[in-house]
């Protein structure tokens, strides 16, 4: 049976075809056709039809070239999806029969060979194990934006690449160019940078870039650095780009000769530049870390002291909330707390009674 | 050649709802399919303005920053983070409300970007006004009767900022429509608080200029104005307030019609889009004022 795939294969064929093993040509003999599975030369077109239809490379030639987005990062996108690079077609062909799955960010995608064509499928990885039953379904690539809003508790998301994305919904029939939009709408310019930095022309902009390009409120960052040291950075860098905070893989440094001190993280796309968040909150930094410090008093038993630090890592690692009501034995547990409180502090909130101004 | 939109809006670390409006209004424009491709970016959020360019595959892009005023963000911000290397506020010869376009190459991306004036200071945004006034009244005639008052932050940050509310409220108060139109500020003379006393009418629509409802229009400004003392416990349209019927329409950039000035921008550019201009305005209501302007 012929498909567009075939005609499209005839039309081409005079110009010479060399991809994923498949090489056609045509001189005065006739057709040439060769794939790694069958070598046919001097066919006639009806042959060349004949021999077309039934294999996967051309089917595999034509997605590639009439079917998937042609934009350069789309394209490689889709191409590592299905790894392309590391299995040639039969046997990829094989796999996606089957489905091949990966993983971007917080996204499950997968492609799967349906009737002969690509369909892809995405939802959140909490959910690959999840019946599709149980799963809201959705169609319309820019659905994504909505999903990525708030998360499971309701919270607003202001960084789309915070490990937060909610759970519960799947995109389970899309086409190659909806599967790109979709991901591209739950984490914008993810697959741009990346492919960037795959063809080694990731353009960084570092810490020191980034915050003396700022104006208007945000010009007070670029006072933040002094000399040479660059501790306050790897602070930034450790409480906003962790792993923990940002699926980014941040690359951006100090400058273009100090690295910071932190790791980057394991993302499988970069961060290119410190993004508006971070900048927001080294703006507050920036003021709070131009107070001296100062010498306070306070009186704690070593457990009292344990327990301020229980909290603040409660509170860091976004814990405080999974504390259970009665589980006194956590530091930060909401009674313990307020026990602390009621001891501690005096009626207009200073801790052990000695003020912030003394 | 394929021709490729790219809305720059504020956005909010904070307020869910800021991009609402650029959402709506960029689906409205995708929906006529006059552009390849149409993209939302933000200050605060992303696609960043200094990435969305590299996500778009056109190489031709109009870039209409869905902002009120001239100034800070359309002359230093959005060029500077876009990377329009050539890129100087005398391109767009403007007086402080009359911007038009310049054609810059993107310095990261190599696309060609015509660079727009804001929204907010194209002249269809006086019947974005006019059609907010007719959205939170019901009636499609609002006018006679009623008096509108056109609000704006004032001049904190930003001297065109009333420039352009005052601009507006010029224009819609020539076509005699409403029986008085006045601007009013939130920091500035005069003030928004003292509403009912810039008008003899006893109904008044407010329409405050702003891109998306937030802090501002959804807190500071009922509360100002005495629609309610908490704005959490929300307020009647209209509502009495000493002898006058205030109808508050909140922020002008929820009204639908304000894809047609994303359009006309983009339109006053170069981009072909009469047809989707025509139709988003049959869509969203707008109809061009019979005297023209
Ligand atoms: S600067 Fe840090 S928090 Fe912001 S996007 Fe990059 S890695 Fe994530």
């Amino acid at each position: 049976m012929d498909g567009e795939y075939v005609d499209a294969l005839v039309d081409t064929a005079p110009d010479g075809i060399d991809f994923d093993d498949l090489h056609v040509d045509r001189d005065p003999d006739g057709y040439a056709f060769r794939t790694p599975a069958a070598t046919h030369t001097g066919i006639d077109e009806e042959t060349l039809r004949e021999v077309a239809a039934d294999s996967p490379y051309v089917r595999n030639w034509y997605f590639w070239h009439a079917v998937a987005p042609q934009k350069d990062d789309h394209w490689a996108f889709l191409r590592w999806l299905e790894g392309a690079d590391e299995r040639g077609v039969t046997e990829r062909y094989d796999a996606l029969s089957d489905g091949v799955a990966a993983t971007w960010g917080q996204l499950h995608l997968r492609v799967e060979l349906t009737g002969g064509e690509r369909r892809y499928h995405v939802r959140h990885v909490a959910d690959a194990d999840t019946d599709s039953e149980d799963l809201a379904k959705h169609d319309e690539p820019l659905d994504a934006r909505d999903l990525a809003k708030h998360d499971d508790d309701g919270q607003y998301r202001p960084l789309k690449t915070a490990p937060s994305l909610r759970t519960g919904w799947a995109f389970p029939d899309l086409t190659a160019a909806e599967l790109v939009a979709t991901v591209d709408a739950f984490y914008p310019a993810t697959i741009a940078n990346w492919h960037r930095e795959r063809e080694g022309d990731l353009d960084v902009s570092h810490w020191r870039d980034t915050v003396s390009r700022q104006t208007g409120i945000y010009g007070v960052v670029d006072t933040w650095d002094r000399g040479d040291g660059h501790e306050h950075v790897d602070w930034v860098a450790e409480a906003c780009c962790d792993d923990s905070q940002c699926l980014k893989r941040r690359e951006w440094q100090y400058d273009d000769e100090t690295d910071l001190d932190v790791d980057g993280g394991s993302g499988t796309f970069p961060c290119r530049e410190p993004c508006s968040l971070v900048i927001a909150a080294a703006r507050k930094w920036t003021k709070l870390e131009g107070e001296a410090t100062r010498t306070y008093e306070f009186e704690l038993t070593p457990s009292e002291k344990e327990q301020l630090e229980a909290v603040i890592d409660a509170v860091a690692d976004g814990e405080a909330d999974d504390i259970r009501e009665a589980d006194i034995y956590e530091g930060a547990n909401r009674y313990r707390v307020r026990y602390l409180r009621a001891k501690l502090f005096d009626e207009d909130g200073n801790l052990a009674g000695v003020e912030t101004d003394d | 050649m394929d021709q490729a939109l790219v809305i720059a809006a504020h956005g909010s670390h904070l307020n869910a709802e800021s991009s609402t409006p650029t959402y709506d209004h960029a689906d409205t424009i995708r929906a006529t399919g006059a552009f390849a491709e149409v993209r939302e970016s933000f200050w605060k959020e992303e696609p960043s303005f200094r990435e969305v360019l590299r996500t778009v595959d056109a190489e031709e892009v109009y870039l209409v920053p869905l902002f009120i005023s001239e100034g800070y963000f359309t002359e230093q911000v959005i060029p500077r983070e876009f990377r329009l290397d050539d890129w100087d506020p005398e391109l767009w010869d403007s007086d402080g409300t009359s911007a038009t376009t310049a054609t810059l190459t993107a310095g990261d991306t190599g696309q060609t970007v015509h660079y727009c004036g804001p929204v907010g200071t194209h002249d269809t945004m006086s019947d974005v006004i006019v059609q907010r006034a007719q959205s939170v009244t019901g009636d499609s005639d609002v006018g006679e009767g009623f008096g509108l008052a056109v609000v704006g932050h004032g001049t904190e940050r930003n001297e065109n900022s009333a420039k352009a509310i005052q601009y507006h409220a010029d224009r819609i108060r020539d076509r005699d429509r409403f029986d008085e139109v006045q601007s009013l500020f939130m920091d500035e003379e005069p003030e928004v608080d003292d509403v009912t006393e810039h008008f003899e009418s006893d109904d008044i629509v407010v329409v405050p200029l702003f891109i998306a409802d937030g802090f501002h229009t959804q807190e500071d400004i009922p509360e100002d104005m005495g629609l309610t003392d908490d704005y959490r416990t929300g307020y009647d349209v209209p509502t009495t307030v000493d002898g006058h019927d205030i109808w508050y329409a909140g922020a002008v950039g929820t009204e639908p019609l304000m894809a047609d000035v994303v359009l006309e921008r983009a339109a006053d550019a170069g981009a072909d889009v009469s047809a989707a201009i025509e139709q988003v305005r049959e869509e969203t209501g707008g109809v061009r004022p019979a005297t023209g302007d």
